[in-house]
């Protein structure tokens, strides 16, 4: 089985939100002192496409579109074991559309070929449009289920699991097709180690440009004309907290116990 | 033409995300001067009949393919369906279902999708929008101009329509040709909140974090929750530690609540877990540090640890309870 993960490489969704800036006329996110991360979802996927090589054997091509940092990425998930990389470099503004990087990534994943699974994260930690996925399967005329946390081979099929908010709900599903892979307890990214990411630095990273695939430069960085980001804001809602009042723990409780009543009484 | 389709599903029935999606598409149809259409799928006649009290039309489809989700399936329906009114804007709710179709119905129809809207209008002849990003930390505008603009709504943040306000439309059946064979198959579904409020509508929620250490403090916030009919929740990491059930896990990535009150036990208040608690009426903590970005969203708070709270807190609200 041929598996194909798409990673997003990001600025680091953790960073205290003291410490978020946003640039209103460009715009954009200020990166200022954050680090670049994988997106935790798109390290969901490759953790559980490699339990499944791991189960069943296959092979894992990772695939990243985005800017000559977004190697590190890659590097990472050839540390994490994945068999091969590809990055397709892309130059000028930053967050193209949903729709454009569907079709940079179909394109990609025709030239990378024969494969059986498409796995990318249910969301970025940036935009968070939760498209790609469902883009990707319309641009290769593929079958798609979201939310996926299970993947088991079943003869030539595959018993596919997903969370739905109220429950689980397994499927019967044929290759090829993309899922979009959702954080469970069983697919918490490994952590490399040391041997791993020295050897993955020295491998070798397929590296295409948007002309590779038959795109311009221009077609890109216009975008589709998918939407528009028309203003970006920071929400100011800072609230007064009031800390319970009390000298000892007994009191505070007690204060805390009460204004909880307070509320549920009314209901 | 250019008409407000929304689509609902008849299995959650009329519930608070069903009206404030009519609401949404209701007010955003008056706004362009268009008409509304509800398409329904799957069966609930009392569904049909609350909706078409607000619609100017409704199609419903029950027909025996329809009646479970199947992804292929329901996405084949709805593209023959709207691609005939050639509509404005095609609505949906924020349901994992919602979710997973409105992208790829975009695609089908030649328009454009967006996410978890948490505001919408017409503005200028595009599809204004609002939803939050980068874990909760910045708040997007968005314009739509190609069409239909296909958005899945966080619902429960609009108003239901007001009520008697419109004629009653009347509902329509519709037979579709659909593959016999689709080409992925929901085999088993288990729901695990069967009987209870979801978590989504429940109106007192109290939730356990990292903080908590370990799956046993979520037993005694069980206890808690029991005393107050609250409902249990959870954010990511004692989801992903196994602590306590996926299901339970409030924010981004998450359930999106809104309850008269949120208590927030050991939870320090990462951008990606608020953006799930906005809309509550009051956020509460025990924390034991001052520092915690949670307090920040709170009416009030207590800092102490929360082995030495939860204790004498359930003692007291027994007490009060009586």
């Amino acid at each position: 089985m041929k598996i194909i993960v798409c990673l997003k490489q990001i600025i680091d969704p953790e960073i205290p939100t003291s410490e978020f800036q946003i640039d209103r006329e460009k715009l954009q996110v200020v990166r200022g002192k954050a680090a670049l991360v994988t997106n935790i979802f798109c390290e969901n996927a490759l953790e559980t496409a490699l339990q499944l090589r791991e189960r069943s054997g296959g092979n894992i091509t990772v695939l990243s579109f985005g800017s000559e940092s977004a190697e590190e990425t890659l590097r990472k998930a050839l540390a994490m074991k994945a068999d091969e990389a590809v990055l397709v470099v892309k130059d000028g503004p930053p967050d193209p559309d949903p729709m454009t990087v569907a079709q940079v990534l179909a394109r990609a994943i025709r030239k990378i070929g024969n494969y059986d699974l498409i796995l990318v994260g249910r969301e970025s930690g940036d935009w968070g449009t939760g498209q790609t996925g469902g883009l990707l399967a319309e641009e290769l005329n593929l079958p798609c289920i979201n939310f996926v946390d299970q993947i088991e081979k079943r003869g030539t099929g595959l018993l596919v699991g997903r969370q739905t908010g109220e429950g689980w709900e397994k499927f019967n599903a044929h290759p090829p097709l993309v899922l979009t892979i959702t954080n469970s307890e069983t697919n918490v990214p490994r952590i490399p180690n040391m041997t791993d990411i020295l050897a993955a630095a020295r491998q070798f990273i397929t590296r295409w440009s948007i002309e590779d695939l038959g795109f311009s430069a221009e077609e890109i960085n216009a975008g589709s004309g998918y939407y528009e980001l028309v203003k970006l804001e920071t929400p100011d809602q800072t609230l007064n907290c009031e800390f319970v009042s009390g000298k000892t723990l007994d009191e505070k409780v007690e204060d805390l116990a009460r204004r909880i009543v307070e509320i549920t009484r009314t209901l | 033409m250019s008409d407000v389709v929304i689509c609902l599903f008849a299995a959650a029935g009329y519930d608070r995300a069903a009206q404030g999606l009519t609401g949404a598409g209701r007010r955003l149809a008056d706004a362009l001067g268009v008409r509304l259409r509800a398409i329904t799928v799957g069966a609930h006649s009392e569904l049909n009949l609350r909706i078409a009290a607000a619609a100017d039309t409704v199609i419903s489809v029950d027909q025996s393919e329809l009646i479970e989700y199947q992804p292929e399936l329901c996405l084949d329906a709805l593209t023959q369906l709207t691609r005939d009114y050639v509509p404005r804007a095609v609505l949906l709710s924020n349901d994992v279902y919602s979710q997973e179709l409105a992208p790829r119905l975009a695609h089908r129809l030649g328009g454009s999708a967006a996410g978890d809207a948490v505001e919408l209008s017409a503005h200028d002849g595009a599809i204004r929008l609002k939803r939050s990003v980068y874990g909760g930390k910045a708040m997007a505008t968005i314009d739509i101009r190609r069409s239909p603009a296909v958005v899945s709504l966080r619902a429960r943040a609009f108003e239901p329509v007001a009520a008697g306000s419109y004629s009653v439309a009347t509902v329509r059946q519709r037979t579709l040709s659909l593959p016999a064979v689709p080409p992925t198959q929901i085999i088993e579904r288990t729901s695990e909140t069967s009987g209870e409020t979801k978590l989504e509508d429940a109106r007192i929620i109290i939730s356990g974090g990292r903080g908590l250490g370990g799956p046993k403090p979520f037993e005694d916030l069980q206890e808690i929750a029991n005393l107050i009919s609250a409902q249990l929740a959870a954010s990511r990491a004692p989801c992903d530690a196994g602590w306590c059930s996926p299901l339970l896990q409030v924010g981004q990535s998450g359930k999106k609540v809104a309850p008269e009150l949120y208590l927030a036990v050991g939870i320090h208040g990462a951008s990606q877990h608020l953006v799930g608690i906005s809309d509550s009426k009051v956020i509460a903590a025990i924390n034991i540090d001052p520092n915690a970005p949670i307090f920040k969203h709170c009416r009030f708070g207590i800092v102490e640890d929360y082995r030495k709270v939860i204790p004498l807190l359930k003692e007291k609200l027994a007490a009060l309870q009586t």
